[in-house]
């Protein structure tokens, strides 16, 4: 017998041609992880490799991408400092879903509860982004690990808003009140019926956080809150190239803010065609 | 005994839909329920079956509340079969929700085997409609209100349905209240017949 697939997938599929567009912005992104998460391991320790003998060089043939006043080459730091992002990036998302979905089911379970984390949500919302980044990150001793549970705490209000209001209207659906009325239990119903519905959100909700924890994560470096400087983080070399830039060394700052702008766009394009496909 | 007294309901504060309405249901007794689009009938069968709180009156079950956890004994059967299940759930999984009805059952109410494994978008709505029927009959429920059942199938598949729903209730002695616009079918079916209108119930 064939297997007939529900009208939602089939409905929501996209045209030929945006489907294009998403599979090469899939494979671009696939491309770009794989390259991000071994670079680690293919760079070794030549984002600290100093060269005194070529400091502050200009990109050339020999030096892709300049050098930095330690004689660093500009391209390899730039790469650990994109990989490094990613991770916190991938790893604070994933945390701030974890906390936007638990948050959002939480409350579904009680009026009260709704209240609380609505409470909650307006809360965090109220406050500016970035200063209580600041004081989580500070408060927290800066480093990887402080900045990684900085951006996962003040990022998922938003998601949450948008998981909490999908799971209220979905709570009301008949079938979710049948389920109750023949005896489920609301874990049976939550985690049965309602979650479920939820995991296309989840995702494409992750991979809009993840360019912006990428980016708060940089500020939060170049601000001097975040991690360490001996790190080739994107916002150590930031700070780093405001030294130099009104010297004329330019590529000291635009490549690896070139390299954030990508990758950031990149996610981001990859989101929302994935939530038009969802 | 289902038993309604003085159920009055509004979703506006300047439209009362149903006003001080009594009504009981007996084990086994089939009560017929008619009247306009939009006159509250369907509401008035979600009020019975716990769906819907009242803003004055209540509803009891042998002279106590619906129970709010567990097995409902009073279940609501919607007009449209495909909002009453999930659309990710295989049919056979809904089905199987509450209790696992014999072979014997399903084919008395024309459930076949084959439709089990198909997704709910592959049945067309009165074969769900039979799925959902069956489903809501599980060991331990003592009423049902069935809200336009039967309106999207064809005459025979029909006449099948009540048929297999009557040889249930009888031996079960479930007590049923049809809702539907077809007073022909209503004054076959039950025995007993109410005309809701204007917020008010009429004994036919």
């Amino acid at each position: 017998m064939s297997q007939v697939k529900p009208l939602h997938y089939q409905s929501t599929r996209l045209p030929a041609q945006p489907r294009l567009m998403a599979i090469l912005n899939l494979s671009i992104a696939a491309l770009l992880v794989v390259g991000l998460v071994t670079s680690q391991w293919l760079l070794g320790d030549l984002p600290q490799q100093m060269q005194f003998d070529a400091r502050l060089v200009p990109p050339s043939s020999h030096h892709w991408l300049g050098t930095d006043a330690l004689g660093r080459e500009l391209w390899a730091r730039t790469l650990a400092g994109l990989g490094l992002s990613f991770w916190v990036g991938s790893l604070a998302a994933m945390l701030s879903t974890l906390i936007a979905l638990s948050l959002a089911a939480l409350a579904t379970l009680s009026r009260r509860l709704d209240t609380l984390v609505s409470l909650l949500i307006d809360t965090l919302l109220s406050v500016p982004h970035l200063i209580l980044l600041m004081l989580i990150a500070f408060a927290l001793g800066g480093g990887t690990q402080a900045v990684i549970i900085a951006v996962a705490v003040t990022h998922w209000p938003s998601l949450a808003r948008v998981l909490r209001a999908e799971l209220l209207q979905l709570r009301q659906a008949h079938y979710v009140r049948i389920s109750r009325a023949l005896g489920k239990s609301r874990w049976f119903v939550l985690q049965a019926h309602l979650l479920p519905h939820l995991l296309p959100h989840c995702l494409v909700g992750a991979l809009l956080l993840f360019p912006h924890a990428i980016l708060h994560e940089a500020a939060l470096t170049f601000l001097g809150f975040g991690l360490s400087p001996s790190q080739p983080a994107i916002g150590v070399l930031l700070a780093d190239a405001m030294r130099y830039l009104s010297g004329g060394y330019w590529w000291l700052g635009v490549f690896p803010g070139l390299g954030l702008l990508l990758m950031v766009l990149g996610f981001e394009r990859l989101a929302s065609h994935l939530r038009r496909a969802l | 005994m289902l038993e309604a007294r003085q159920l009055s309901f509004q979703f506006s504060p300047d439209m009362a839909l149903i006003q001080s309405v009594s009504l009981s249901l007996d084990a086994g007794q089939w009560i017929g329920l008619c009247g306009d689009s939009g006159a509250g009938k369907s509401t008035l069968g979600k009020l019975l079956a716990g769906y819907l709180t009242p803003q004055a009156g209540d509803v009891t079950l042998d002279g106590e509340a619906l129970p709010k956890n567990g097995l409902q004994p009073v279940q609501w059967l919607p007009q449209s079969p495909e909002l009453a299940v999930n659309p990710r759930w295989r049919v056979g999984k809904i089905l199987h929700e509450a209790w696992k009805p014999s072979e014997a059952q399903c084919q008395a109410f024309g459930v076949q085997q084959g439709w089990l494994t198909r997704f709910p978008q592959a049945l067309s709505g009165g074969e769900l409609q039979r799925v959902c029927v069956l489903r809501a009959l599980a060991p331990g429920v003592r009423f049902l209100v069935a809200d336009e059942i039967s309106t999207m199938l064809d005459p025979i598949t029909q006449v099948e349905l009540w048929q297999a729903l009557k040889q249930e209730a009888e031996k079960r002695q479930l007590g049923v209240l049809v809702i539907s616009h077809d007073s022909a079918l209503i004054e076959r079916l039950c025995p007993q017949r109410y005309h809701l209108s204007e917020g008010k119930l009429k004994l036919n």
